[in-house]
């Protein structure tokens, strides 16, 4: 099992801690994770300006893994979005494709159809399998609770995933938490958005949005929530200390990537899966299960 | 007040050809897409089926110059959901995107675009970034990349030029 893996922007230079972990079960795994220098931003951030400029940035990318015979592993949710979703549109619009491989003509490159692109927790799920996973669990995670945080672009728009989770009732993050020995724990709103997209037009809509999540999770007295979307993150973790200095209210919730849970079952250290890098600090919980 | 000298019945079609469907056309107002957004529910100013009905009645000024069209944060609830296939998310891109066109982009958005125009990513990557990454048993990442700065000179020339 190959993949080119794609970092995008946010998780090289904000999101360590999930790349980190993401390398390191891939490894336990056998998952073969191959970077590509030339990988750029997806095309998400300029998809408000000029949806032309996404399209031609996100076959750019998937020309450059197909160059080399191999498929994506995304970890971000928003990339993850845009390049299945610009490969679909590409497979089946012969006139787009040819307009856009006229643009990428200038820079010596050619899209084909053909590389499929799939989120990293996808590929835990339905490649590896749950089974699989379940073999190399050797540390008892059965005293924590998590909640599982799926994000928008991880399930929809439904038609360009193929359905593999239900996007009105997901439940595959939860089994991939379940299969560590930890519980997964429902919670009111969990499809809703963290507001990460409009966090720079509206800050106290976007703040708030991510607020109405952090009541609702830690009304059940989980350990952390989990998230598969470094954005997503930023909203929960990162913004966590504002949302609680503007409204007057403290959570101390952490917030765990899933590869960093799945990591601590594998019996994996604390350094190797980036725990430095959590801003709301998981102590508490890794004192459960015995981690220093 | 609606002022209806001041409509442009052609809106709806100039938005679908830009879409490139016509799926806009096919709202019967039914509100689900306004019932599941999670920006609404926050703050009204953001109201889907509302922008629908302006874009067909042909509020196409209003649309175009308004700050709800900056609000939807893309989490295709109400693409899913939509009874009439209206593709909401779609269309509000294709908004921002004629916005954009007549001058009336959000800053942050066009932050983001000059960002990625100048870069190739998000996010300008400094040696220091790198070193970090280093010492955390990580490869490094490219600074700039070029050919995504050469794939988008055309929209720093229009940026120049206006």
């Amino acid at each position: 099992m190959k993949y080119a893996l794609f970092l995008g922007c946010t998780i090289p230079v904000r999101g360590q801690n999930y790349e980190m972990s993401a390398r390191a079960v891939a490894k336990v795994l056998d998952i073969g994770l191959v970077d590509l220098d030339d990988f750029s931003c997806c095309g998400f951030p300029v998809k408000a300006t000029d949806r032309h400029d996404t399209t031609v940035m996100a076959a750019r990318n998937l020309a450059i893994a197909a160059a080399e015979g191999l498929d994506i592993a995304t970890l971000c949710n928003a990339c993850t979005g845009v390049l299945t979703e610009t490969e679909k549109e590409l497979a089946g619009n012969e006139a787009l494709r040819n307009e856009v491989n006229a643009e990428l003509k200038k820079i010596g490159r050619e899209y084909k159809p053909g590389v499929k692109v799939k989120h990293f927790s996808r590929i835990l799920y339905e490649d590896v399998g749950l089974d699989k996973l379940k073999d190399k669990v050797t540390r008892d995670l059965g005293a924590l609770s998590f909640s599982a945080h799926y994000g928008c672009h991880y399930l929809r728009p439904k038609e360009i995933y193929e359905c593999f989770d239900d996007a009105e009732n997901p439940h595959t993050l939860d089994e991939l938490i379940r299969v560590t020995g930890a519980k997964s724990v429902d919670y009111m709103g969990k499809l809703d958005c963290c507001g990460g997209a409009i966090l720079g037009v509206d800050e106290g809509i976007a703040l708030r949005m991510a607020k109405n999540k952090l009541d609702s999770v830690t009304a059940n007295k989980v350990d952390a929530l989990v998230t598969i979307c470094p954005f997503c993150t930023i909203m929960y973790e990162d913004n966590q200390k504002k949302i609680e200095a503007k409204y007057e209210c403290y959570y101390g919730l952490p917030t765990l990537y899933y590869p960093q849970l799945l990591g601590l079952a594998f019996g994996l250290d604390r350094k190797s899966l980036g725990f430095r890098l959590n801003k709301v600090k998981p102590d508490d919980l890794l004192a459960k299960i015995g981690v220093e | 007040m609606i002022d209806s000298k001041k409509l442009d019945p052609h809106f709806k079609f100039e938005v679908a050809k830009e879409m490139g469907k016509v799926n806009v056309t096919r709202c019967f107002a039914c509100g689900t897409c306004t019932a599941g957004c999670p920006v609404r529910v926050i703050d009204s100013k953001y109201n889907p089926r509302k922008i629908i009905r302006m874009v067909l009645l042909g509020m196409r000024e209003e649309v175009l110059s308004s700050d709800f069209i900056w609000l939807c944060s893309t989490c295709y609830t109400c693409y899913d959901r939509c009874p009439q296939d209206v593709m909401l998310t779609s269309l509000m891109t294709t908004l921002r995107n004629i916005a954009v066109r007549e001058g009336h982009v959000h800053p942050a958005f066009k932050e983001q675009a000059r960002l990625v125009g100048s870069f190739g990513r998000l996010y300008e990557v400094e040696d220091f970034d790198n070193k970090k990454r280093e010492k955390m048993g990580l490869p490094p990442v490219k600074k700039i990349h070029d050919e995504v700065v050469k794939l988008l000179e055309h929209d720093a020339k229009k940026e120049a030029e206006s």
